[in-house]
């Protein structure tokens, strides 16, 4: 029988296979930021550990890190604590760091596919869990805890029981004004928060081959809002045009036998998976959310759903929408909104930023908004610069800030107020996720777009 | 810390709430701690606490009705982002076990990482479960690791749960992952060596 993408890449990297317990992997890359790692540096330090291959982990300061003045010192000292412990940490262990102001630095999970760092083949982890956006290029990229990156800085290994498979299909073509982030929001409200919990993804078919790279990752990232601990997609020639002259991937006769090996990757044709999902593009519009989990999503034309069955779920349903003030059955489109965050690992690259501005541009931002226009890295900020993309928005009363995590998850100064409204191209709407008490709506950057020039939230079709 | 765990006897705290996420368990602006200490007090910080830092008195944390080392949550507990810290605020605040029907991956490993004991149950033991806790907030329930036990004293209703038998014996010894992996070292540079991947 043949095999699955998944299983190619997973069993070349078992070192060992415990008897009637978990795999023990072998880590290729390992992707470090400020937030989960330092007591792993201190586990290490207990036990009187190195760093068994330093030149396998990366790092990147992104949660905590200011959008605006990055040259001057962080002025909140709960977050200049944690930067500067990372910093430290790196020197100590030697490992590479891609500090603040670099201009390699940037959100971890952006940053891994534009040095090339992340590549098809690949075991990569991270502790956070958007770990699984790097599986765009056809890797086994998933988030880890911090005990468990003490394991991957002292053995280079983690123990892991094998994830089933499933194969999520997307026939056909996207329709105009639709993303991969409506994509990604429409298999989640399909599956539900929990709904490929146990799985390992592989997304398939005609519309997600022909996403481009950025989008793939947009796709893979939010893997985990359905609890599958990663996303991958196939290898092909997409994925090596943009890995191709990036400064880590292989150069010369390494990059020929490289793309070779990367071809035989793609799942055979008789691969079995534990589950298989069909969709069709063309049942997908702009999505956006209503509730406080990425599952309690619709498309922009329909409204918010009935209350469910059982009496638990009724109970978590209306405290969700207790939470956002909306009402069973109503409709979200002309609803007022406050703020609009376009950014985060989910929809910080150039991609994102080109969508954003091809609606933006040419209008004004409505008087109300608050925006906050994110790069997800050093090097997309230079790329808005280098297409004028940051002229085109300024002339729209927007501006441009410098790169980070920023209100994906507010542990820098970007928070989203008590009670106000926030139209996010991020991947979490949870409770008090973009500061206490504020309310997410999660939406591509079209939207987001589209929402930002009228002032409430708005179908980005009637743009195009 | 007493890493071993054989045997829990516990009244419990009932949650009924379904997909339970990290940022509830422990919000992202209490991650800044450089060590693994201290989270208890921050447990579901703002379902706990108003804006004005008073506790939020129909909280079940609130509540002196409920009490015990047992968590049980509505399914899909611990759904979200990766932090351990959810786990450490879990076992800070002096929980031993979480008892729901279905729990995230990610977050499943990190409270077994820190030898805090998941069990599932299925659905209906879980709504008997709170229906019990509910009727008699005394209620003990009691959890036996080696023969993978849950059982509601009060009632009588008993099921069995299933976990990874390494993990299992892990947690019965008191042993962590890394101390296995560094027992691997040559394994792992055998691989390193027979490798031929590009990476």
């Amino acid at each position: 029988m043949g095999k699955t993408l998944f299983d190619k890449v997973w069993d070349a990297h078992v070192v060992k296979s415990i008897t009637e317990g978990p795999d023990q992997l072998y880590i290729d890359r390992h992707y470090c930021h400020e937030v989960t790692s330092p007591q792993a540096f201190d586990g290490l330090r207990k036990r009187g550990l190195k760093v068994l291959r330093p030149e396998r982990t990366f790092c990147s300061p992104d949660h905590n890190i200011p959008t605006k003045d990055q040259h001057l010192p962080i002025a909140d000292e709960s977050s200049r604590i944690p930067v500067e412990t990372l910093t430290k940490n790196a020197r100590e262990f030697g490992l590479t760091l891609f500090p603040l102001c670099d201009p390699r630095n940037g959100i971890i999970h952006v940053i891994g596919p534009e040095q090339g760092l992340t590549g098809p083949g690949m075991t990569i982890v991270c502790g956070d869990s958007h770990t699984s956006t790097h599986g765009a290029l056809g890797a086994i990229a998933f988030g880890i805890g911090t005990s468990e990156i003490e394991m991957v800085l002292a053995t280079q290994c983690v123990l892991q029981p094998k994830p089933k498979s499933m194969r999520i299909t997307i026939d056909g073509k996207l329709q105009p004004g639709v993303t991969a982030k409506d994509m990604a929001l429409y298999v989640i409200s399909k599956l539900g928060t929990g709904g490929a919990t146990g799985y390992f993804v592989e997304y398939a078919g005609e519309a997600v081959r022909n996403l481009n790279m950025e989008q793939r990752m947009t796709l893979c990232n939010l893997s985990i809002e359905m609890g599958a601990r990663g996303g991958m997609i196939a290898p092909d020639e997409v994925t090596f045009e943009y890995l191709k002259g990036r400064p880590y991937a292989p150069k010369g006769e390494e990059w020929e036998k490289a793309v070779e090996y990367w071809k035989t990757l793609p799942s055979d044709a008789d691969a079995k998976f534990d589950r298989e999902i069909r969709f069709d593009a063309k049942d997908i519009e702009p999505r956006l959310t209503f509730g406080t989990n990425p599952g309690m999503g619709i498309g922009i034309s329909e409204k918010v759903p009935a209350k469910p069955g059982n009496p638990t779920s009724v109970a978590s349903y209306l405290k969700a929408l207790d939470y956002m003030g909306f009402e069973e059955g109503q409709s979200l489109e002309g609803v007022p909104v406050d703020y609009v965050f376009l950014g985060s690992c989910t929809n910080g690259r150039i991609e994102d930023f080109r969508q954003f501005a091809s609606i933006a541009g040419g209008r004004k931002k409505a008087p109300g908004i608050t925006a906050w226009l994110v790069p997800g890295s050093q090097s997309v900020l230079k790329q808005i610069k280098e297409e004028g993309l940051d002229k085109v928005l300024e002339e729209a009363g927007f501006e441009i800030r410098e790169p980070g995590c920023s209100a994906c998850l507010a542990m820098n100064e970007d928070k989203v107020p008590s009670g106000k409204l926030c139209v996010s191209t991020s991947n979490r709407n949870f409770e008090g996720r973009q500061g206490p008490g504020a309310r997410t709506i999660l939406a591509g950057p079209l939207l987001a777009a589209a929402t930002a020039v009228t002032g409430a939230i708005t179908d980005p079709r009637k743009f195009i | 810390m007493d890493k071993k765990f054989t045997v829990l006897r516990s009244r419990a705290v009932p949650l009924p709430i379904e997909n339970v996420d990290t940022d509830q368990i422990i919000p992202a602006r209490f991650l800044k701690s450089t060590s693994r200490e201290g989270f208890g007090e921050n447990l579901f910080r703002d379902w706990r606490y108003d804006k004005d830092n008073k506790p939020i008195k129909d909280f079940v944390l609130n509540d002196t009705t409920y009490s015990g080392q047992i968590l049980v949550a509505g399914k899909n507990f611990g759904c979200g982002s990766s932090r351990e810290h959810a786990a450490w605020a879990i076992a800070d605040y002096g929980f031993k076990a979480v008892v729901s029907s279905f729990f995230a991956d990610i977050h499943k490993n990190n409270e077994l990482n820190n030898f805090v004991l998941p069990v599932v149950v299925s659905d209906k033991f879980l709504s008997s479960l709170f229906e019990s806790i509910e009727k008699n907030p005394g209620t003990e329930i009691e959890i036996d690791l080696s023969n993978q036990t849950i059982t509601d004293t009060s009632t009588g209703k008993s099921e069995k749960f299933d976990i990874n038998p390494y993990k299992k014996e892990c947690l019965l010894e008191g042993l962590d992952d890394i101390e296995y992996l560094l027992k691997n070292r040559e394994a792992i540079e055998k691989f390193e060596e027979n490798s031929k991947l590009w990476n």
